[in-house]
């Protein structure tokens, strides 16, 4: 990233940047968006309530993993991450169930 | 290569560079107009000089719904927005004939006023909306505020000393200057940028951020509208012709169980047998959006159900909501939300700006960046270029044209326009200056042109007297790059 000219124009630099970028991008996005239907079904309120923290919260966890995506250490671990999170989140909301 | 190795700060400042440039124009663009918007009910006044009459809101909303049913067909519904304190015309959005259109009326004639514009109205659009057809523009605007709030972070971590930023300016020193004009105003207004910037992500929720809602209702959004606004009443049109109940006694009736005064004031199926009549009250007076609402028959002006909002996670969502749009706001802080705009405008500006300056300080510019300095050089002059021709168009274009309100945009838009195509065109040592000292002619004009001294007028004279500076500035010959840097190279 801010390296020096040569390590920049390398094709591994490319594919590095590009992975994180990819998974800063879409990757945070399907995170928050997971986060948010989980806690919606989760959060023990009336629905019409539970989606209101559930989706504000969301704008937080979206930059958070963006960040996480470039702080990482390897693009392979980013997206480990961004896995992991997007597995958690759709694992409790499948388990929280739609509301009846 | 390890992010990690080059270190975390540096990293931020590389991500920061790019969320800024990548969506920086069109951040640019959004936070120019929003930063208008706030004062949209102050600019529509000052766009329609001759409508001067005054009238209780109640009595003006009657007018408005009188004026609208004999001059409107096939409308599906009127969303009128009530006189208050601010403007004293009724805003009607309707539809007459299958197309939509924005009209303020006069509050005693309930006719559109003779200066047909869309006053403050275009630039609220415009901030959010961006020009392009729905759902594009809210995706594209939300897609920016995203890249915003990444930007902002990543701006705040890549700094070491926020402290020290408040103090230093080190003028006339090319990428000091501008490096230091930029932390300035980023820094000095932080909580506030970060503030608007979130709040405006959550305006647009239901449609950048939906999956809260398809996972608790999946498909069914009129459920979803049914319980965030309970007293809204929904009916299906009966396709039977009744005129409209005098709407005056609902307003009164609704003020009475309401309290406050009246907001926004829905007619859905005008004429029709089904017609319901949705008063809000008016969020002048609190922070959150939608307070309280009611609904009544249109047919027979009977109420049908009511609701008072006290729900705490709905009210806190309505607050977040509310303190985006700023209508709580006394004069001091619609001020403080106008510099804050402005410093955030300018922030996005000096930091598009800096990616270039520094880049040509280190050695010659690669292609790309020769195309970003021109478009910077068209687009940061040209947008505020447009805005000046708006309101410079408002005086001039004579007032029973036809489509007049919809030839102040164009003007608007082939201002901007030609503004991008001659920063494309001309050399930027050349473009800046003429589109800079045109927005300020284009400024002066507004102001001068047709009469009265307002506040407006007075701002907008400023703004000229700033421009012209800065066009002054930029034509004196550029100074040559500091001796210590041409030694080292």
């Amino acid at each position: 990233m801010a390296g020096t000219a040569r390590a920049r124009a390398g094709w591994r630099y490319r594919v590095n940047v590009t992975a994180r970028a990819v998974a800063g991008t879409i990757g945070a996005y399907a995170v928050a968006a997971l986060f948010a239907a989980a806690m919606a079904r989760l959060l023990p309120m009336p629905r019409v309530e539970a989606i209101m923290p559930a989706t504000l919260l969301a704008f937080l966890v979206g930059p958070a993993v963006t960040l996480w995506a470039f702080l990482a250490r390897g693009p392979w671990r980013a997206w480990a991450g961004v896995i992991l999170l997007a597995a958690l989140f759709a694992a409790i909301g499948w388990a929280a169930g739609a509301p009846a | 290569m390890s992010a990690l190795r080059e270190g975390a700060r540096q990293v931020m400042a590389w991500l920061h560079g790019w969320t800024g440039l990548l969506l920086g124009w069109v951040l640019f663009v959004m936070c120019l107009a929003g930063t208008l918007s706030v004062f949209k009910p102050e600019i529509g006044q000052w766009m329609r000089p001759e409508t001067r009459a005054t009238a209780d809101p109640a009595d003006a909303v009657q007018a408005a719904t009188d004026w609208l049913a004999t001059n409107t067909r096939g409308s599906t519904g009127w969303y009128l927005t009530a006189p208050s304190a601010r403007t004293n015309t009724v805003e009607a959005a309707y539809d007459s004939d299958g197309s939509f259109v924005y009209r303020a009326l006069d509050p005693v004639r309930g006719a559109p006023a003779p200066r047909e514009t869309l006053g403050g109205e275009f630039f609220y659009r415009l901030h959010f909306e961006l020009e392009l057809p729905y759902p594009w523009g809210r995706l594209l605007a939300s897609i920016a505020a995203m890249a915003m709030l990444v930007a902002l972070i990543t701006g705040i971590i890549a700094h070491r000393r926020i402290f020290k930023d408040y103090f230093t300016f080190r003028p006339a020193k090319g990428q000091r200057s501008w490096l230091d004009g930029h932390n300035a105003l980023g820094v000095l207004a932080t909580p506030f940028h970060l503030m608007i910037t979130f709040t405006g992500l959550v305006t647009l929720a239901s449609l950048n951020m939906p999956w809260a809602i398809s996972a608790t209702y999946g498909k069914d959004l009129a459920a979803v509208y049914h319980d965030l606004a309970p007293g809204v009443a929904e009916r299906a049109r009966a396709n039977v012709p009744v005129p409209l109940a005098p709407i005056a006694p609902m307003l009164r009736e609704a003020q009475r169980r309401l309290g406050g005064t009246i907001g926004r004031v829905y007619v859905i199926n005008p004429g029709d047998r089904a017609a319901v009549v949705t008063i809000f009250r008016s969020d002048a007076d609190q922070i959150g959006f939608t307070p309280a609402e009611i609904s009544f028959d249109g047919a027979t002006g009977r109420p049908l159900r009511a609701w008072r909002e006290n729900r705490g996670a709905i009210q806190t969502y309505n607050v977040v909501y509310g303190l985006h749009m700023a209508r709580f706001a006394s004069i001091a802080t619609r001020w403080l939300y106008f510099l804050g705009g402005a410093m955030l405008t300018l922030a996005i500006a000096t930091g598009l700006v800096l990616w270039i300056v520094k880049r040509r300080e280190r050695a010659p510019l690669s292609l790309g960046n020769r195309v970003l300095e021109r478009l910077n050089a068209g687009v940061l002059p040209g947008v505020p270029l447009g805005c000046a021709a708006y309101l410079l168009a408002n005086r001039l274009l004579p007032l029973g044209l036809t489509g007049r309100a919809e030839l102040e945009v164009s003007t608007a838009l082939w201002a901007a326009a030609a503004a991008v195509a001659m920063g494309a065109a001309l050399p930027p040592r050349w473009s800046w200056p003429l589109l800079t000292g045109a927005t300020a002619l284009a400024c002066t004009l507004a102001a001068l042109i047709g009469l009265s001294i307002s506040v407006m007028s007075a701002v907008l004279l400023a703004v000229a007297a700033a421009l012209a500076l800065l066009a002054a500035k930029q034509l004196r010959p550029p100074k040559r790059a500091p001796e210590r840097r041409r030694r080292a190279a």
